[in-house]
């Protein structure tokens, strides 16, 4: 890096570069060491393939609105929603808000210059984009699109002809860029922290990213060695989950649960962290039990590993397992609700704005508690039984997921996009969106929770005429859903361009990010801030610290 | 050149810089062995599993293995791991050709253990035992478990010797060119953390396809 590149620059108009000197732009960002850019360029890929699952979750609700076949074949409905699912999951829910926000913003919350192996963090962008790209060959060739489901269970996905080796090793490489975003993250947030702030001075989203990026560490490589057990069982008939020779299909299912229900953590543990943020600050008041989201987070991130079980209840396993997972399943509960209440005892005799990211946040806590509440139901195992792959458990995780993640992750972007772009989100139309996309996903899924106690299947392509009701209460919510989705990113690129200059601080936040220029410059702090105070102190609802950036006097020995 | 900035008691406290933090990398080393540990362990409770439902067919099966060669191999990873702590112990003394010797001498060992692993597969291989070979269907559904996980582990552990001994000519050329010296020694470091752990892994494959087989009343 002898080139001079300025550190005060924003970091749109200068940047470092893995190797070289390069004049072309494009090849100034893909190959940047910035994080703020990395993020920026994992948003970019993920949102495309979000609109393709979206789109692809339009065709599948546009089949359902009558039954029959009407559009897909059979087949290439289960090709559909593996699709959904896979690109949902591997690409924009599990990666989403951390390597979005975690790269962006985290290092600017604690006060850091940059992650600790920025060139490493590259690497898991381009891992990123190989396992993307697989994803959209294996759909475009050969036999098409694994229709397994994005869970891969055994003996179908060893026996099935479609494209199934392609995604799992896409899904692999998936893998491997969330494992070392989770280590970059770990050692950036245990090495980088600016001098004073302790972990129990950290914000509360920086948390949210840690107890992440622990699972990311830990629960990822069981789901690597899954999906490369289920390549050598197709490839070389190694036989371990083909009961003809012996092995166990069900041991498929244990191991990828192993990791995909720390997994689900690790999809909402950020989007709590998110919360934490953006209701502090709209509320203009200190966080209410601050130790206790912090820590809820780490004992979810624990909890979390011992109740994969819950997903096998019907599968074949011994009564004392289903009773020990049964039990430990509610346990997550008190965490989540310790979150909960803190967050609303926060809001209690605070003064709230409610602008959009707090609109959108107030709307989440409502539906992931309904996702939430009825997870909780699922943890008993005669109720699951009962409901056990019907459409209620599908609406269940979409409450969760959509409801949950995916609403925050929106929050987020409403929140910070003034930090990362320097321009205002028109705002009527954020707010039109966000309760549009609330209204929707109330009449997309709610009618759900009912069709699927009374029978309804999840993943088949027709279905008996007495739910044809419940299908169409649910296409109106897709379309609701689905284009106020498109009208919050549309309202991104376009005030990218044209929106109001926003200011260093339009929120009064009260985090080390808000102290900065908005965009931030490439070096972020010019002078690292001694942090002597606590994430949120406001004073008659204003922030109380303002001057840590001020002071631009850099001192070196 | 490192920041330092100062509290309001005026105290001088210095900034780490991620462009050199010895204590970050050596996290980051640690941390990346903890997914090496959880990618072995996936496969290794799988072992645990199958040894439970097939305890007998896996302790015939693994009297078709040849010990010696699984024990050659054991020594020889065992000695490679010493050549490389020493190459360790001689770049700290600055003593730079010493350290390069010991790291040749391990990188000659690795393609030495991958030698012997050759031959071992293909005596297999030579036996008609291979995944999904006819020989094999026709045994015990233990031993086509067993011998599944077997050319799973071997094969896995095997392409991380592979790795490793690329990694090593990385780190041999980094030594040459002195970007690895008796002050900066922590990716030669961080690679013994590796090399240990690779060691470590066959540790457990020695005793689980091996050594079982030695019993001659069989389990109960």
């Amino acid at each position: 890096m002898g080139h001079h590149v300025d550190e005060t620059a924003s970091f749109y108009k200068a940047t470092h570069t893995v190797f070289g000197h390069h004049e072309s732009k494009f090849l100034q960002w893909i190959f940047t060491v910035d994080h703020k850019r990395i993020g920026i360029l994992y948003g970019i890929v993920m949102m495309i393939f979000f609109v393709v699952a979206l789109g692809t979750a339009g065709l599948m609700r546009y089949e359902l609105m009558a039954p029959g076949a009407d559009f897909f074949t059979p087949a290439g409905f289960n090709q559909a929603f593996s699709l959904h699912g896979i690109i949902m999951i591997f690409l924009f829910i599990v990666p989403g808000i951390p390597a979005i926000f975690g790269n962006i913003i985290m290092p600017l919350m604690i006060g850091a210059k940059d992650v600790s192996f920025p060139r490493l963090n590259l690497l898991t962008w381009w891992l990123f984009l190989a396992g993307a790209s697989i994803a959209l060959y294996s759909a475009l060739s050969g036999t098409g699109f694994a229709d397994t489901g994005w869970t891969f269970y055994a003996p179908y996905s060893i026996k099935t002809d479609t494209n199934v080796v392609l995604i799992l090793f896409a899904a692999f490489l998936l893998g491997m860029a969330s494992i070392f975003t989770g280590l970059n993250f770990v050692v950036t947030i245990h090495r980088l922290r600016a001098p004073g702030m302790g972990f129990f001075k950290m914000p509360l989203f920086v948390w949210g990213i840690y107890s992440t990026a622990w699972i990311q560490v830990l629960a990822t490589p069981v789901v690597g060695i899954t999906l490369l057990l289920a390549i050598f069982e197709r490839v070389f008939g190694i036989g371990i989950f083909d009961p003809t020779k012996g092995g166990d299909p069900i041991l498929l299912q244990h191991l990828f649960w192993i990791y995909s229900h720390p997994a689900v953590y690790l999809m909402i543990l950020p989007a709590f962290g998110v919360i934490s943020e953006i209701v502090t600050t709209f509320s203009r008041r200190e966080v209410f039990g601050y130790h206790a989201i912090a820590l809820s987070s780490a004992s979810i991130a624990g909890i979390g590993y011992l109740v994969w079980g819950h997903h096998l209840f019907s599968s074949g396993m011994s009564e004392t397992a289903k009773i020990i997972f049964s039990f430990l399943t509610f346990f997550v509960a008190i965490p989540t609700g310790i979150k909960f209440y803190d967050w609303i005892a926060t809001m209690y005799k605070g003064s709230i704005v409610m602008e959009a990211p707090m609109l959108l946040t107030v709307l989440t806590i409502i539906t992931f508690a309904i996702g939430g509440i009825t997870g909780v139901t699922l943890a008993a195992i005669g109720f699951d039984n009962q409901v056990h792959d019907t459409y209620y458990v599908v609406a269940h995780f979409h409450y969760v997921m959509l409801g949950g993640v995916v609403f925050m992750l929106f929050a987020g972007m409403f929140y910070w996009f003034p930090k990362v772009t320097g321009k205002m989100y028109n705002k009527l139309s954020a707010n039109i969106s966000i309760w549009a996309v609330f209204i929707g996903i109330n009449f997309l899924w709610m009618p759900m929770f009912f069709a699927g106690y009374l029978g309804m299947p999840r993943r088949y392509f027709d279905y008996l005429p007495e739910f044809q009701i419940y299908h169409q209460i649910a296409g109106i919510g897709a379309v609701l859903v689905i284009g106020s989705l498109l009208m919050m990113l549309w309202n991104f690129i376009r005030s990218a361009k044209n929106g109001e200059e926003c200011g260093e601080n339009p929120w009064n936040g009260t985090t080390l990010e808000w102290h900065l220029p908005s965009p931030p410059p490439l070096g972020n702090f010019a002078k690292t801030p001694y942090v002597d105070f606590r994430p949120y102190e406001f004073e008659k609802g204003e922030p109380k610290v303002k001057d840590v950036y001020q002071d631009t006097k850099k001192e070196t020995k | 050149m490192s920041e330092i900035i100062y509290d309001k008691n005026n105290n001088a406290h210095e900034v780490t810089d991620f462009n050199d933090d010895v204590e970050g990398a050596r996290q980051g080393m640690w941390l990346f062995l903890f997914t090496e540990l959880m990618l072995f362990g996936g496969i290794f409770i799988t072992y645990a599993v199958y040894f439970f439902d097939f305890t007998d067919d896996f302790v015939q099966a693994s009297k078709n293995m040849n010990l010696w060669l699984g024990g050659l191999n054991t020594v020889i990873l065992l000695i490679s791991a010493g050549c490389l702590a020493m190459s360790v112990v001689f770049m700290k003394a600055n003593k730079v050709l010493e350290s390069k010797r010991f790291l040749l001498a391990t990188i000659a060992l690795a393609i030495a253990f991958i030698v012997v692993k050759y031959f071992e597969w293909s005596a297999e291989f030579h036996h008609g035992i291979w995944p999904d070979s006819p020989t094999l269907r026709g045994m015990s559904d233990g031993a086509n478990m067993y011998f599944g996980l077997y050319f799973t582990l071997t094969g896995l552990h095997g392409l991380h010797i592979i790795l490793g001994i690329v990694a090593m000519f990385w780190v041999l050329g980094k030594v040459n060119n002195g970007e690895i010296n008796a002050k900066k020694f922590i990716v030669l470091e961080n690679f013994a953390l590796y090399w240990d752990y690779v060691h470590l892994v066959w540790v457990f494959v020695v005793p689980l396809f091996y050594m079982i087989g030695l019993s001659t009343g069989g389990a109960h």
